[in-house]
């Protein structure tokens, strides 16, 4: 225990768990909504969008901050994530689709008769969870044995991964895939049998989100505290020095990245249910570029930094959507510049500065 | 010599891999003979015997081109000869052995620039340098036993970095940061050691120290320090080995070699 955090740490952990667990359920179900105090929907929802976030920020810092490797595919392994479970969301709608068939919507418009191969099983929710880590996982498996092998490394691993979301994306566009072409999945309306709109349901994901954002928080932390975490940092600095002292540096390389896609896909899956749709813009290349800028802002090898990055750069993209909607990219395009012209520790190492001047 | 033999592996290796124990029963550890090596014809070694005793302080000097580096990199595994053999102690032979093989077999080659881990203390840099099961899962739940932690503290008392501990690698001086990659290599327990210009951009006090540790570490280890500043050399040899044109010129004491005719020739020949 006391491997992973200090008592200030352990008591920050408490704090967001309390906050997350007891006072944003009491304030959303149990206080009046005319009360000052009422948290809305809207914010159940945002808050609970950057905790899925935030944990796909932790994976990505896990790779790249610690690692020394930067993907930028990690948006496909969140988005595949996001339609396994958006599979399973699609079968529990039943009949009460548009077209009222046993069969979603875009097949029946497709005039398919039956589910075609790969949705065997989906109407199970076991299954969907099963999917949710093994499709992410084994992509990023074959992928990274064949990219690490070669010897692929720095900016060409990069465009490799950019490129490979890229073609997933174009190939979800197709309706022949079955995953309802550009449209994607959506109106969702039953989870595990209830209903998937109702304020207690959302509270129930939303508890499961912060659930899930604390235990990769600590995963991640027992790793980078590990012998394990130790070799990833060598062999950031030096790898070749990591091989000469007897390390098969392919073999940590794969374990990290899959484990990273591994916990990207537990993200996407969290955050269909809340958000109710996913489509393959989930998979464009910018997203998982996003991604990156995420880290990069909250500060690269810094687990704290990579939630905070996640939390301000979303909160800052939710503030500009509704106050000035085309001016967005721009000012990413500009957090990212100045972050990296002045903050190359992002945040976190802003925040590291002043507390050593104060001293 | 003034150590005596190790124990050897019982029964004889024969295979090229020895297991654990390299076999030292004739006190020598390593033997070089006849071995050439050429480049586009150019001959980089030529005929070059050289056999090193165990515990033993060997100092290799020669002008550029003299084919030192070639020789380091043939003892490693790095370039294959074209001729001659190349045996650690009796029976492995590191012509047919891989770098990492070699590496494993308890050879270890400190280059002439400074790798280690910038990020990580020193006392990490040598935990993971320290000889160990590397895999994945090992490296998961590893914890340091006593005895470990013992073997960190005494490398550390070696290499003068004791103070340093958990200062972050990178902010060492260079000089610190040469003594903490042999620190790393001695945390592999390696039986020979090979120096590529260790002491080259050091200031005169930390090339002074760094004698003191090499003669410390003579007997314990073998050493191979290949090395042109001269004043450095003349403080820690024993034994010299003068290369030039790929083979050996001169052999023996420092003294000996300094007067040699054919010595004093091909460096103020130049």
């Amino acid at each position: 225990m006391t491997r992973l955090y200090g008592p200030k740490g352990w008591a920050l952990i408490a704090l967001m768990g309390l906050a997350l667990f007891v006072a944003f359920p009491i304030l959303s179900l149990q206080v009046p909504g005319d009360s000052p105090w009422h948290v809305s929907q809207y914010w159940v929802t945002l808050v609970g969008k950057i905790m899925c976030y935030a944990i796909v920020a932790l994976a990505m810092d896990l790779i790249w901050g610690y690692a020394g490797i930067l993907s930028l595919g990690h948006g496909l392994f969140f988005a595949l994530g996001g339609y396994a479970m958006g599979m399973y969301l699609m079968r529990q709608i039943g009949r009460e689709g548009q077209y009222q068939s046993d069969l979603p919507d875009f097949m029946v418009f497709l005039d398919w008769k039956d589910y075609p191969w790969h949705w065997w099983n989906t109407d199970q929710f076991w299954w969907a969870l099963l999917l949710v880590v093994l499709v992410p996982g084994l992509l990023a498996l074959v992928f990274g044995f064949f990219a690490f092998r070669s010897r692929v490394k720095g900016v060409y691993f990069s465009i490799i991964t950019q490129a490979l979301t890229f073609a997933a994306m174009l190939a979800f566009f197709r309706n022949a895939m079955g995953f309802g072409g550009n449209n994607g999945f959506t109106d969702f309306k039953r989870i595990l049998g209830l209903p998937i709109t109702t304020p207690e349901t959302r509270m129930v994901l939303f508890a499961f989100t912060g659930l899930t954002l604390i235990l990769t928080l600590l995963l991640a932390r027992w790793i980078v505290t590990s012998k394990f975490g130790r070799v990833l940092t060598a062999i950031r600095d030096a790898e070749t020095r990591v091989a000469f002292c007897g390390y098969n540096t392919v073999h940590y390389k794969l374990a990290i990245f899959v484990l990273s896609a591994v916990i990207c896909g537990i993200a996407g899956a969290l955050y269909v249910p809340q958000v109710g749709i996913i489509n393959p813009s989930e998979m464009s290349p910018a997203n998982s570029i996003e991604i990156a800028i995420w880290v990069a802002v909250g500060g690269r090898g810094s687990l704290a930094g990579a939630i905070i990055g996640a939390g301000a750069v979303n909160g800052a993209k939710s503030f500009f959507t509704q106050v000035f909607p085309e001016y967005w990219l721009y000012a990413l395009g500009l957090i990212f510049i100045l972050v990296t012209l002045f903050l190359p520790r992002g945040i976190v190492g802003l925040i590291a500065g002043i507390r050593e001047k104060l001293k | 010599m003034s150590s005596s033999p190790l124990p050897a592996n019982e029964g004889g290796a024969f295979g090229h891999l020895a297991g654990e124990g390299v076999d030292v029963t004739h006190g020598v550890v390593l033997y070089l003979e006849d071995i050439s090596v050429s480049f586009d014809g150019f001959q980089a070694l030529n005929k070059l015997s050289l056999s090193i005793d165990v515990g033993e302080l060997r100092c290799v000097i020669g002008p550029n081109g003299a084919g030192k580096t070639t020789m380091m990199d043939v003892i490693t595994g790095k370039t294959r000869p074209d001729e001659g053999s190349a045996f650690f102690g009796q029976t492995i032979d590191l012509t047919k052995l891989s770098e990492a093989e070699i590496a494993h077999a308890g050879i270890g080659r400190k280059f002439q620039k400074p790798t280690i881990f910038e990020y990580l203390t020193v006392f990490e840099n040598l935990e993971l340098a320290m000889k160990a099961d590397k895999r994945v899962r090992k490296s998961l739940f590893s914890v340091l036993d006593s005895h470990q932690r013992d073997s960190i503290a005494e490398t550390l008392k070696t290499i003068r970095l004791s103070e340093s501990a958990d200062r972050v690698a990178g902010l060492l001086s260079h000089g610190q940061k040469q003594w903490l990659e042999i620190g790393m290599l001695l945390m592999q327990e390696p039986r020979l050691l090979l120096l590529d210009e260790p002491v080259a951009g050091m200031s005169d006090e930390e090339t002074e120290r760094t004698g003191e540790l090499f003669l410390s570490l003579a007997g314990r280890h073998s050493l191979v320090v290949v090395e042109h500043d001269m004043a450095f050399i003349a403080r820690i040899a024993r034994k010299v080995t003068v290369l030039h044109e790929g083979s050996v010129l001169a052999e023996g004491p420092m003294s000996e070699v300094q007067s040699d005719p054919k010595v004093i020739e091909v460096y103020l020949g130049r």
